[in-house]
């Protein structure tokens, strides 16, 4: 373990890459996520095993990452909202070649080129596809700067696990603030297990091909019902979400990743109010863990979505609470942040119809 | 009886799909032929193309890498960047290469990425059913230029080769064919030049080789070979483009 270091969320993510065996790192400018490619370019030049290379477009890095991962590297891009749209297209192949990667999104306002302020727009494009084709992506949202280096561990070994591509959801305010960190010793990457489908040159054993390529349609299909398999284990073992203050709460808020970190100053606002609030808040946004939503919401009597966006995680809630209590959502969306007082006030509001903005 | 010619060790023993008159058998042959003779085929990685090669892996028996199309070369450069002393190439189509790929290729060679360029230029898109390619010459019909290219609507050829012997990460560049012995003989000095290149860490290195596509030109395979000489070759004339080696 480290020594407690105060340090920002991108410094962090570069440091817990590299700390989790992360030896390739290919990207391109973008705000606000550049201080992960400047961290990650002045570490590997200190460090004779490590490939930094800035492309000439996210759709090129992306690229260098399939590249780099088939030879069984341990590869990380990052970028920010628009930038992860043209990455999507080696995404959707990283998937069908079944090639781990980690990919960062530190998300800023949008749709277009928005603005640079944090925002969470981005949940349908991480969570329902992105890219072309039947795929899944693993989606991490962390919300504090220790989940950051324990999560982007966690990002590194589940995508050598399943063989296949992770991503990391952040935001750029997530990006920017100082915490303090505790990282994990560092992975020795000359014992890592070798991967026995990396392409190294075929000495001594049979020539290998990765590909997603299958022009006989019964093939493609075995492909797809393959990756559903795999995509069914992982969400029996990786989904993951904090419950606080839940026991005896009569309304729980539903937020991730910055968000939620507003919505947990509002619970304890509420409850020195005597207002009975708790807290939900996936850590795993593919999987959802809808299905531990769905127990709670039994016994509650409203349900808070709130989102940096214009309402879109609120879809996967309410496709798991099925109508067992109500359902509201409130949201900004643009980058704008809300305040843990607004909040407050919109949990006040809750069954004398004072919420504002509903999807 | 004395053995003259047999299949190199590095093709596949498998038939080829490829249309009759097409020029990609003899140059994934003439590929083989150099990594057999350069003796590298346990250290080489390729990379094909989307487009009529797309299946190249079935027959380059080495380690080899899918790319979306396009992107070769940026495939190429994560793979060469890891393993820098394994031996990479792409193998690509003028579509592949010309068009969508041209940021990734350009940039590749504007750093001098120890990568092999195998680029297969038949002035048009041949897997998708014969469209109009970049590389297309003016008044050449396609099905997507019905009455021949006219340069201020559709376009000029693209001569990508001339823009990456530009980059100065670029070191050896030849542009060659392979519709008579002569200029089989010269596209294989070309590759195996192109990838000793690599192998020295000199830089980037690209052979072009235009290549007959007697089913998307409506041409007999002979006819196809003498539109490479007499016309194809005037818009992209057979030279050494750069050799900084």
């Amino acid at each position: 373990m480290s020594a407690k270091t105060l340090m920002r969320g991108t410094h962090v993510l570069g440091e817990a890459a590299i700390r989790s065996g992360c030896r390739a790192y290919f990207g391109y400018p973008i705000t606000p996520q550049n201080e992960l490619p400047e961290y990650m370019a002045s570490s590997f030049a200190k460090m004779d095993d490590a490939v930094f290379v800035q492309a000439e477009s996210e759709l090129a890095s992306i690229n260098m990452v399939i590249g780099a991962s088939a030879t069984g590297a341990r590869v990380m891009t990052s970028s920010s909202s628009p930038g992860i749209s043209l990455k999507q297209e080696g995404i959707s192949y990283l998937a069908a070649m079944e090639l781990p990667a980690v990919i960062v999104n530190m998300m800023r306002g949008g749709p277009g080129l928005g603005n640079i302020a944090p925002a969470q727009g981005d949940y349908f494009q991480a969570t329902k596809g992105g890219g072309h084709g039947d795929y899944r992506l693993i989606v991490l949202a962390p919300a504090y700067g220790q989940e950051i280096a324990d999560m982007t561990r966690q990002a590194f070994d589940l995508a050598d696990k399943y063989r296949t591509p992770v991503m990391i959801l952040g935001d750029g305010m997530m990006g920017q603030m100082m915490e303090p960190v505790v990282f994990p010793d560092p992975l020795d990457v000359s014992k890592f297990p070798v991967k026995d489908w990396a392409l190294t040159g075929a000495k001594g054993r049979p020539s290998r091909i990765i590909r997603s390529l299958w022009l006989d349609p019964p093939k493609e299909e075995e492909l797809n019902w393959r990756l559903v398999r795999k995509y069914e284990a992982i969400s029996q073992e990786i989904t993951d979400q904090e419950i606080y203050l839940c026991d005896d709460a009569e309304i729980v808020v539903v937020a991730y990743g910055t968000a939620a970190r507003i919505a947990k100053g509002a619970v304890h606002r509420v409850r020195s109010q005597g207002i009975k609030a708790g807290l939900f808040r996936p850590k795993t946004l593919w999987p959802f863990p809808g299905e531990v939503l769905a127990s709670m919401s039994k016994n509650l009597e409203h349900i808070v979505v709130f989102e940096m966006s214009t309402g879109q995680m609120v879809e996967d809630v309410r496709l798991y609470v099925e109508g067992r209590c109500p359902v509201s959502f409130y949201g900004r969306p643009g980058g704008v942040v809300s305040t843990p007082e607004e909040i407050a006030g919109v949990l006040s509001g809750v069954g004398s119809g004072l919420i504002k903005k509903s999807a | 009886m004395k053995k003259v010619f047999s299949r190199p060790k590095s093709l596949k023993d498998v038939p080829f799909h490829y249309c009759p008159g097409c020029g990609h058998s003899v140059i994934h042959r003439l590929v083989c032929e150099v990594i057999d003779e350069l003796g590298i085929q346990d250290k080489t990685i390729g990379v094909p193309p989307a487009g009529c090669a797309v299946l190249a892996y079935n027959y380059f028996d080495v380690d080899m890498c899918e790319a979306p199309h396009g992107r070769a070369a940026a495939v190429a450069t994560g793979i060469k960047r890891m393993l820098p002393d394994r031996v990479v190439f792409t193998y690509q189509g003028d579509g592949d290469i010309a068009a969508i790929g041209t940021a990734e290729t350009i940039h590749a060679a504007n750093r001098g990425e120890r990568v092999t360029c195998i680029f297969v230029n038949n002035a048009v898109y041949g897997m998708t059913g014969g469209q109009m390619a970049p590389t297309t010459i003016p008044g050449q019909v396609t099905t997507t230029s019905p009455g021949g290219r006219i340069p201020l609507r559709d376009g000029n050829p693209l001569d990508l080769s001339a823009m990456l012997a530009l980059a100065a990460g670029s070191v050896f560049i030849e542009r060659t064919t392979v519709i008579n012995p002569k200029g089989v003989n010269r596209t294989k000095k070309a590759i195996k030049k192109a990838f000793q290149t690599q192998i020295e860490d000199k830089g980037f290195s690209l052979v072009e080789v235009l290549s007959p596509c007697p089913t998307n030109w409506k041409m007999s395979p002979a006819e196809s070979v003498n539109w490479v000489e007499e016309t194809m070759s005037k818009i992209f004339p057979i030279q050494v483009i750069k050799d900084v080696a």
